[in-house]
């Protein structure tokens, strides 16, 4: 009896540390945050509250405003959530092919290595150095367009491809195709290579082995890359400000705003509305794993 | 016993007992520097005094030049390190981290948010010593003794303080500035002459559908809206007691102007960091857009055609100076008033000078320029021969005039400040509006 409870005492003791480091940054700011949205604030300070107002602000219009045309707070969610979609459609496609490429047909751990580093090279430089660099290249005078201006493909410089959705698609993709290459690769590695021989042995095509055995085994690994590629696409404003010309709304720029001016009741309560939709999604995206027995 | 002594062995002795005498005598001497770096760790007055002082200059990267630091350093010996945030990012830390900085470089506009939470020390304006020098511009709002324009938060609304720790501004001079001023300018439209081909005179052509997709306004909410008035009242569509205090239906007018333009898609993109504007300008995907003057001289200094277009309604001006949080005291206060009069003296000032800008006390920063560069930038007189950039680049060709003409021309032709708005909460969301639309 005593022995149990000291190894349960010892449980919590080696369970603590975590568990302080969680509650003082994690648990404690949060509350914070929601504790903020409900006060409200001056030109320069905060001033203790309780009131709703901040929420109602947020959602002033919704869903449909006087001019017929959708409220700011679900245009904002509505080109957010397109990004994320958008963003992890193409990025689960690449994900799975580049992950797929790596495991089956890449040969020796060496090379595997290489080519595995290579794809981290997007993260070699600054976030902010890699954006302003798309200019030269999607730019009105840039290179793709001389491209298409000298071969005489089009008359007239292609204006969509800078400061518009397809380049804020095109950076997210850029950047957060190896938040899926990572554990779908990782789940590759662990598929039994019995299974794919059998595959093959009962007569199946490559086809039929990708879709039926290596897509089934490797849904952990592509549920965690959705959970990573929405969450990152979900809270960006950064990427959206600078590729889309500083002119597309995101909920993350939203709240950077109001920061910047001191509206902090306000900027909480819609981190408290983003965090909640977000972990919306990532609990129906749970619901299609159990995590905890595949990891 | 003296005679059992050889000379000779005590010849041979006398170098053997040196040594060790050398080394006691060398040991004393390190153990006293030993004894002078432990008390400097413990920190006597004496040690103290040699140490460096570092200041931490927290202001936005247009400001913030490497050479500046550089010159100060080498004359005083004091250290400054830049802390470069946006416009917007210097008002919120004042506000919310008054210790993470010694030393604060924002626009007079900001001080209605960060005066009344008390993090700012009046400066005492006896220990400035250039003081009275300072332009009237600031202190009476005048350009050789004419009135300018007051719309907005103007300079000398929010100059002064009744006493060194006070949370509210005073109405006539004291003996406390607010901050002390050092750089200040009229901004405009900039443009690309060579793409435009044709003379621009009016606040309107920003939002000309002549220049659909290549325009640009700046997403700094409390200056692009200074911008979007100022065109909104060149376009003849409502006329603003003040620009700078606008009521919530005038804010509605501003922004429903602004959304319905960038539906039909006028604007190529917004900016907000200096570096953007500079990179739109130059890269040709924008002809016309609300800029800064040394974003116009940097795309020159590229060799590219760029003009800081004067328009007949007048500019839209701004003023920084240097203030100091409560919490720099001692050693590094005395070091702040000596940077800020180090500002003032001249060098400061004929550097900013040759950048477009200009200096809070030009008589000394006239002192350290050239005659001919002072008729250039100042008295809007041809050029008489090359005018260089500070870094050594060739901005204007001799024979040039400076765009906007002398200082009482350009500055005399203010008419709004950038400030803030006692609707700036509801100004920053309908500004949201305007992005997301």
């Amino acid at each position: 009896m005593s022995n149990s409870r000291t190894s349960a005492a010892f449980a919590w003791l080696q369970a603590a540390p975590l568990t302080a480091v969680f509650a003082l940054f994690f648990v404690l700011p949060l509350a914070l945050v929601v504790m903020v949205s409900f006060w409200q604030a001056s030109e320069y300070e905060l001033l203790p509250a309780f009131t709703a107002q901040n929420y109602l602000d947020v959602f002033t219009g919704c869903p449909v405003t006087a001019d017929g045309d959708l409220c700011v707070t679900a245009k904002t969610y509505l080109s957010t959530l397109k990004f994320g979609v958008l963003t992890w459609l193409i990025t689960a496609l690449l994900g799975f092919a580049i992950a797929y490429f790596l495991a089956f047909h890449v040969q020796g751990t060496l090379m595997q290595t290489v080519l595995f580093i290579v794809c981290t090279v997007p993260f070699w430089t600054s976030n902010v150095i890699r954006m302003i660099s798309w200019v030269p290249l999607l730019g009105r005078n840039g290179l793709v367009n001389q491209l298409l201006v000298g071969s005489g493909l089009v008359a007239e410089p292609v204006e969509w491809l800078l400061f518009s959705d397809f380049s804020v698609v095109l950076a997210f993709v850029h950047l957060y195709t190896m938040f899926m290459i990572v554990p779908i690769f990782n789940s590759m590695m662990r598929i039994d290579r019995s299974l794919i021989e059998a595959a093959r042995d009962n007569g199946a095509t490559p086809w039929q082995t990708v879709l039926h055995v290596v897509l089934p085994l490797c849904r952990t690994g592509l549920i965690i890359g959705s959970i990573f590629v929405l969450a990152l696409v979900m809270g960006d404003f950064v990427t959206v400000g600078v590729m889309g010309g500083q002119q597309i709304a995101s909920v993350g720029k939203v709240i950077q705003v109001q920061t910047s001016y001191l509206q902090f009741p306000m900027a909480a309560a819609n981190a408290v509305i983003l965090l909640a939709v977000v972990l919306l999604m990532i609990v129906a995206l749970m619901r299609l794993v159990n995590l905890r027995k595949e990891l | 016993m003296s005679a059992d002594l050889d000379p000779q062995t005590v010849t041979a002795a006398l170098p053997l007992t040196d040594t060790p005498e050398l080394n006691r005598r060398g040991f004393l001497r390190s153990a006293g520097a030993a004894g002078v770096a432990a008390t400097g760790i413990t920190g006597f007055p004496f040690v103290h005094a040699a140490e460096k002082v570092t200041l931490r200059y927290l202001g936005t990267a247009v400001n913030q030049d490497k050479a500046i630091a550089e010159k100060f350093e080498a004359d005083t010996g004091i250290k400054i390190q830049y802390i470069p945030v946006t416009t917007d990012d210097v008002t919120k830390r004042a506000v919310t981290a008054p210790n993470s900085f010694d030393l604060i470089d924002t626009e007079y506009f900001s001080l209605k948010k960060i005066i009344p939470t008390g993090n700012l020390l009046g400066m005492d304006v006896k220990r400035i010593k250039n003081a009275d020098k300072i332009t009237s511009l600031f202190t009476k709002g005048e350009v050789a003794g004419k009135k300018v324009g007051d719309q907005g938060t103007a300079p000398k609304k929010v100059m002064y303080l009744p006493g060194a720790t006070a949370k509210d501004f005073a109405k006539e001079p004291t003996q406390f500035m607010t901050l002390i001023p050092t750089v200040y300018n009229a901004d405009t439209l900039g443009i690309r002459p060579d793409l435009i081909k044709r003379p621009i005179s009016s606040w309107a052509e920003l939002l000309n559908p002549e220049f659909k997709g290549k325009a640009a306004i700046l997403n700094i909410p409390s200056i692009g809206i200074m911008d979007a008035a100022m065109v909104v009242e060149a376009m003849g569509l409502y006329k603003y007691p003040d620009k700078g205090n606008m009521t919530k239906k005038e804010i509605d007018l501003t922004i429903k102007t602004l959304i319905e333009a960038k539906k039909a898609g006028q604007f190529r993109a917004l900016w907000k960091d200096f570096n953007e504007s500079v990179n739109l300008m130059a890269s040709g995907e924008v002809v016309i857009q609300s800029m800064w003057s040394p974003a116009v001289t940097a795309v020159r200094t590229k060799g590219i055609d760029c003009t800081f277009q004067p328009l007949k309604e007048g500019y839209r001006a701004w003023a920084a100076g240097f203030g100091v949080p409560k919490t720099t005291t001692g050693k590094k206060l005395d070091a702040c008033y000596e940077f800020i009069n180090w500002f003032l003296d001249g060098w400061a000032g004929a550097y900013l000078n040759r950048q477009g800008y200009y200096s809070a006390v030009l008589e000394t920063a006239k002192a350290k320029m050239e005659a001919y560069e002072w008729a250039y930038w100042m008295e809007g007189k041809p050029a008489a021969q090359d005018i260089k950039s500070p870094n050594g680049d060739v901005l204007a060709k001799k024979g040039a005039v400076r765009d906007g003409g002398s200082y009482e021309a350009r500055m005399g032709g203010i008419a709004c400040w950038n400030a803030v708005m006692d609707e700036n909460a509801y100004m920053v969301q309908k500004w949201n509006e305007f992005v997301a639309a």
